[in-house]
């Protein structure tokens, strides 16, 4: 899932001080299951400002909301007859459903209140690892289910590089070699010939939006 | 054993302290409390294994809230106690009841 996390509590404030009547919307889908920006943590954050902004004489009201998911067009409609009501609106969503929602209101300014960290395992309970870059060019079938984008320090496609170093890589030893583990989990299943196999590096020139549209289905401007 | 303890301390029960959420303290704060602490199990010894590790844990957390917000962490405490230790109890809501008044009312309380 996507995963994020609650940005310093002085740089949300800054980003609010001017503004009296602020609107915080959760979303009840990736960062609500990652404890970051769903319902509970919007009255956290509310909380927190409402009592911040009162000892600093400079109070603020702030309403709460959260809808099932920020980067779907039918929760955001939820919000069309509350935003009027706010000078500003405060989004706990990952980046996706922040910039949807800004593009949905244009004329009120809307502030993150989370970073976005990327895609993620659930370890244990608030503990979370990334796993994939969504890089749309995935290797790991040939590489033992490993994914070389984001568990390699270099995001190698064909690896290793030499800085590997007995199973660690050279940045860190605290951080495994990713073409190590690699390596290792063809090595036991009788794959090693699938490491040979050369991917062509990932060209990151002109990265421009994605869009998917799977097939049999249309853009949402061509739907009747 | 007809024990005294502050009656400043307003008792609220919950059947383990693990269910203690980080928002109800924060609301306790909020809401214009002096202090608010948690008193759970000893360590070690939770019914539930954990309750009483999860609700130190948020306790901690709102700690680092109110640091945030600018306003003393030791208004919110954890303490642990057994349920057979009732002079225990009463010494906890006296010591805390002490360092709250050395810290002073909840500022909140003066801005309306």
């Amino acid at each position: 899932m996507i995963v994020a996390k609650r940005k310093p509590f002085d740089e949300i404030m800054d980003m609010l001080k001017d503004y009296k009547k602020v609107l915080n919307v959760g979303c009840g889908t990736c960062v609500s299951v990652c404890l970051a920006g769903g319902e509970k943590e919007v009255h956290v954050l509310n909380s927190e400002l409402e009592m911040a902004r009162k000892l600093a004489d400079n109070p603020i009201e702030l309403g709460a909301y959260t809808v099932e998911r920020q980067c779907d067009r039918e929760y955001l409609a939820e919000l069309d007859d509350k935003v009027k009501d706010y000078d500003a609106v405060v989004s706990m969503a990952c980046g996706v459903g922040i910039q949807f929602l800004a593009e949905r209101f244009p004329d009120k300014p809307v502030f993150p209140a989370v970073d976005t960290a990327g895609l993620a395992v659930n370890q244990a309970v608030g503990w979370y690892e990334e796993r994939c870059r969504s890089c749309e060019r995935c290797v790991l079938g040939w590489t033992g289910g490993i994914c070389p984008v984001t568990m390699c320090a270099k995001g190698l496609y064909n690896g290793p590089c030499g800085g590997t170093n007995k199973g660690k890589c050279e940045i860190s030893q605290d951080q495994p070699c990713a073409w190590y583990m690699i390596y290792e989990r063809l090595a036991a299943q009788g794959r090693l010939d699938h490491i040979k196999k050369i991917r062509d590096p990932y060209d990151w020139v002109d990265t421009t939006p994605r869009t998917l549209i799977q097939p049999g289905y249309k853009k949402p401007e061509e739907v009747e | 054993m007809r024990l005294e303890y502050p009656t400043n301390v307003k008792i609220i029960l919950v059947p383990c302290s693990g269910k203690v959420d980080v928002l109800h303290l924060m609301r306790a704060i909020q809401k214009g409390a002096d202090g608010v602490y948690v008193v759970g199990c000893l360590e070690g010894t939770c019914h539930y294994n954990e309750g009483n590790y999860r609700a130190r844990e948020r306790v901690e957390h709102v700690r680092t809230l109110m640091e945030e917000v600018g306003l003393e962490p030791e208004r919110v405490r954890m303490y642990n106690l057994s349920s057979g230790e009732g002079p225990t109890f009463a010494a906890y809501a006296k010591e805390m009841t002490e360092n709250i008044k050395e810290l002073g009312p909840n500022p909140l309380k003066d801005k309306g």
